[in-house]
């Protein structure tokens, strides 16, 4: 069988979903990456899953990430599918603002995305419309904030022993 | 008296007129954890059981969380090496090396032949230390004492092998980017060949002990079984996965660090009961001494490391005498040196599954975004859906055969 390259991808993303559904198109050390529309998250997982030469049927990994430069488009998600049978990844990205960070959950088609979107709204607030327990897995449940933010530092703000202009940075 | 039971079981309101009085059907909670000795690490499992049958679970973790994630985003690379080895600390060589890989990966640092079968030899002894862990306690939590002492020397064995190679036991810190920070001696060979003689020896006689044991069986066959469609659902990986008879391993699939050189078998169970996990588990000891034995074997000659002195620390007499030396383990040492722009994913196969490191690098010292992939994290929310239906003492099994490492759970 020959391997599936990562044009096809593309091409059967297009089609199915039109032209302007998936951007962003890149590579990166041989992983396609797309960026779609977050209305387009679910239909797509579920065309991924089923269509029978793709076979994107495993969620390797689902990482939140945070822009504050990115105006209207703050808060992303990155969802890592993996093809087994055809052992090709796939970086799927979408994102929203950070005033309404609202995701589609995909627990429906994946059970193990129920901890991931749980971990990415503790830290992120991204919020998993329709998650069946979206509520915090690794902080305390009383924090008031989402802690990987870029707007919370990681150290004391009143040290001063750590200036970066002291290193030159 | 009867009023304070029923208020701490779910059922308050419990129609009490029913056939049989109050208590029929009446469901307990048990706290199982966070700190508990049968749990082998902080989990907390809230129980709801109907005598001794498991109706329901729910978990809390997080115990441990220690932020590695946010630390990551204001570390210079080198730093954050010592954050990987204090996830899976069963097997910290494999999370160093594969955190070294996501980097080099990044900087598109060649390694040499010599430094990836060293890297090769440690990964397996980190597979071989960790496997012994989970399976020798899996038998004691069985009642088999024994059989856990007879091969626990062994991984005391393989933590002297890592002290000759890094000079650390537990929280190894080995290796740099673009090879290893010293090359295998003439005491680590020695210790290595005496492992190779040694371990199979007392192997069998721990599997031996175990393998066929009648009570061991009964403990284990069909306890905790997940089907294969399942536990790809779940995102299981690794020994898990393997036992349900998928036969992914990062090792074969996406091979790193030369696997491809290497001769060995995936082994795969059928059933992926506990029983399962353990075969495979044992049957994995034995295709990474065979790794070990095809690696000693074959050892290439040449450097340990890359030729990459912005990324490579100098050795400390040269930092004494050479200017450029001194210059590169300042900028090294302060972590001064700008990593390029780029986002990569690299996995390895760990101890208990695929690990895997997201970074997305914007050009800065330090990380944008470093994303852990922990086997232990995603595969630990099938426990309630294994559980379910069997008894207190199956879930201690079962919970003991996925190998769950807390430290890595948690991050």
């Amino acid at each position: 069988m020959e391997k599936l390259n990562n044009q096809q991808i593309i091409e059967a993303l297009q089609k199915t979903f039109g032209e302007d559904a998936v951007y962003g198109i890149g590579e990166s050390h041989g992983i396609l990456q797309v960026t779609t529309h977050v209305d387009n998250i679910v239909p797509m997982m579920h065309f991924l899953y089923a269509d029978p030469i793709l076979k994107f049927q495993f969620l390797t990994d689902l990482a939140g990430i945070h822009f504050p430069e990115a105006k209207g488009q703050e808060l992303g998600v990155v969802y890592h599918l993996h093809s087994l049978e055809n052992n090709v990844r796939l970086w799927i990205k979408a994102y929203a603002p950070i005033e309404a960070p609202n995701f589609p959950t995909i627990t429906g088609l994946y059970a193990t995305a129920n901890w991931m979107e749980r971990e990415a709204f503790d830290f992120y607030g991204i919020i998993f419309v329709g998650h069946p327990n979206l509520i915090r897995i690794l902080n305390v449940d009383d924090m008031d904030y989402h802690p990987m933010r870029k707007e919370y530092p990681l150290e004391d703000a009143t040290r001063h022993d750590k200036i970066d202009e002291m290193f030159g940075r | 008296m009867s009023e304070i039971a029923l208020v701490n079981s779910p059922n308050v309101g419990l129609d009490k007129t029913q056939k049989g009085g109050p208590y029929v059907n009446d469901l307990s909670t048990l706290n199982l954890g966070p700190t508990h000795p049968a749990t082998h690490g902080i989990f907390q499992n809230i129980l709801t059981m109907d005598g001794e049958t498991i109706v329901d679970a729910e978990q809390t973790v997080g115990y441990i969380h220690r932020a590695f994630e946010k630390i990551a985003e204001r570390r210079p690379f080198y730093q954050i090496t010592t954050l990987t080895d204090r996830m899976n600390y069963c097997s910290s060589p494999i999370n160093n090396m594969g955190w070294h890989l996501t980097v080099e990966k990044l900087l598109g640092i060649e390694v040499p032949k010599r430094a990836q079968y060293i890297r090769v030899i440690m990964m397996e002894l980190a597979r071989l230390a960790d496997h012994i862990v989970c399976n020798s306690i899996l038998a004691v939590d069985t009642g088999a004492l024994t059989g856990f002492l007879y091969v626990y020397q062994w991984r005391e064995h393989i933590y002297e092998i890592y002290e000759e190679l890094c000079g650390a036991r537990l929280t190894t810190n080995m290796g740099r980017f673009g090879g290893m920070e010293r090359d295998l001696s003439k005491v680590a060979i020695e210790k290595i060949n005496v492992l190779l003689e040694g371990l199979p020896k007392g192997l069998k006689e721990f599997e031996g002990m175990v393998m066929r044991n009648r009570i061991f069986m009964d403990r284990t066959q069909n306890v905790g079984a997940i089907s294969a469609e399942r536990a790809l659902n779940y995102g299981f990986t690794g020994p898990n996965l393997r036992a349900a008879g998928v036969d992914y391993d990062v090792r074969s699939l996406n091979p790193y660090s030369s696997y491809e050189d290497f001769e060995f078998d995936v082994p795969v169970g059928t059933k992926g009961d506990t029983y399962d996990r353990f075969l495979v588990r044992e049957e994995e000891m034995w295709q990474s001494l065979r790794i070990i034995q095809q690696a000693m074997d074959n050892l290439p000659e040449g450097p340990y490391h890359a030729d990459a002195p912005h990324y490579y620390l100098p050795p400390k007499q040269e930092v004494y005498k050479n200017m450029e030396a001194l210059i590169y383990h300042f900028k090294i040492v302060m972590g001064e040196i700008d990593a390029p722009v780029g986002e990569v994913y690299q996995s390895v196969e760990g101890g208990n599954g695929e690990l895997g490191f997201y970074l997305v690098s914007d050009g800065g010292r330090t990380p944008y975004r470093l994303k852990f992939r922990r086997p232990g994290f995603i595969y630990y929310q099938a426990f309630p859906e294994m559980i379910k239906g069997s008894s207190l003492s199956d879930a201690i099994v079962t919970m003991s055969s996925m190998n769950v490492i807390a430290g890595e759970l948690d991050t």
